[in-house]
């Protein structure tokens, strides 16, 4: 099991880009955490592991 | 104006107040990234509380629509907002150092621009610009303090708009969801309530930290 955004949800196996496009988030939007640090863009086809923490903020325009 | 000294400045912030607020404020350094409805309102309420000093940087100038919810007045407008906010503080609080930025922020100059500061706002309005400081502050700067702001569009419940701590260094603030995109606008009520937030935050790491090296 993954933690994403501390609900445990089933997505091992799949890549951080293959959970952005679930979550209908855009990559230029986002900023992407594993385990408390930062994941670069480059890094976006990382594959989910088991015991991932993983928190995503998904940024929305205003200010 | 009347001619005030910085002790009595100090002596004003601190007032009712058992601990000293100005003394430990007066040693932080704030970067503000946009210079907006969020930058703006952030900059008032941390140089009336004796902020030490501000970079602030925006490459925008003041427009009409601005003053629905930006600290600027009428007489602002088609001014250069780091010019013209850096005007504003120096009247709230002449003893704050200022330094205005008319640029645009980018992964390439974000860091030499906040290098010195202690904790970075990240102000901006449109979410890929949100999103790049966001990854380049982390990525770059990762032992600087960060406070995001994200959803404070429309006039929904007030109360949505909350302060969440990501990491020890990365504090969100927002209700995380309203987009000015779709069409519900921007209030000046719930901006300033998320600019307080993120301010509240800010403030609540220089005293915390400060109390801390003061008392240990």
């Amino acid at each position: 099991m993954v933690t994403v955004n501390g609900e445990q949800q089933d997505t091992a196996g799949k890549t951080v880009s293959d959970l952005l496009s679930e979550m209908k988030l855009m990559p230029e939007r986002t900023a992407v955490m594993i385990g408390g640090e930062i994941l670069p863009k480059t890094e976006y086809e990382r594959i989910l592991a088991d015991g991932d923490e993983v928190d995503i903020i998904g940024f929305v325009g205003g200010g | 104006m009347q001619t005030i000294t910085e002790a009595e400045f100090a002596q004003a912030v601190d007032s009712r107040s058992d601990k000293p607020i100005y003394s430990i404020m007066k040693q932080a350094r704030v970067g503000i990234a946009g210079l907006g409805g969020l930058g703006s309102n952030i900059a008032a309420a941390l140089v009336r509380s004796g902020i030490g000093h501000l970079t602030l940087a925006d490459f925008d100038t003041v427009e009409l629509s601005n003053i629905n919810r930006q600290l600027y007045t009428l007489s602002h407008i088609g001014q250069k907002k780091a010019e013209a906010l850096r005007d504003i503080l120096r009247e709230i609080n002449p003893f704050c150092g200022i330094s205005a930025h008319t640029l645009r922020v980018t992964a390439e100059n974000c860091k030499a621009l906040f290098a010195d500061c202690d904790i970075i706002m990240e102000a901006f309005d449109v979410p890929e610009q949100k999103a790049m400081l966001v990854n380049t502050v982390l990525e770059q700067m990762p032992d600087q303090y960060l406070i995001s702001g994200s959803g404070m569009a429309g006039f929904g419940n007030a109360n949505a708009i909350t302060t969440r701590m990501i990491t020890e260094k990365l504090t969100l603030c927002g209700d995380g969801i309203t987009d000015v995109a779709d069409g519900v606008g921007l209030t000046a009520s719930r901006v300033m309530i998320c600019a307080g937030h993120m301010a509240a935050r800010a403030v609540e790491i220089i005293l915390q930290k400060g109390v801390s090296n003061n008392e240990r």
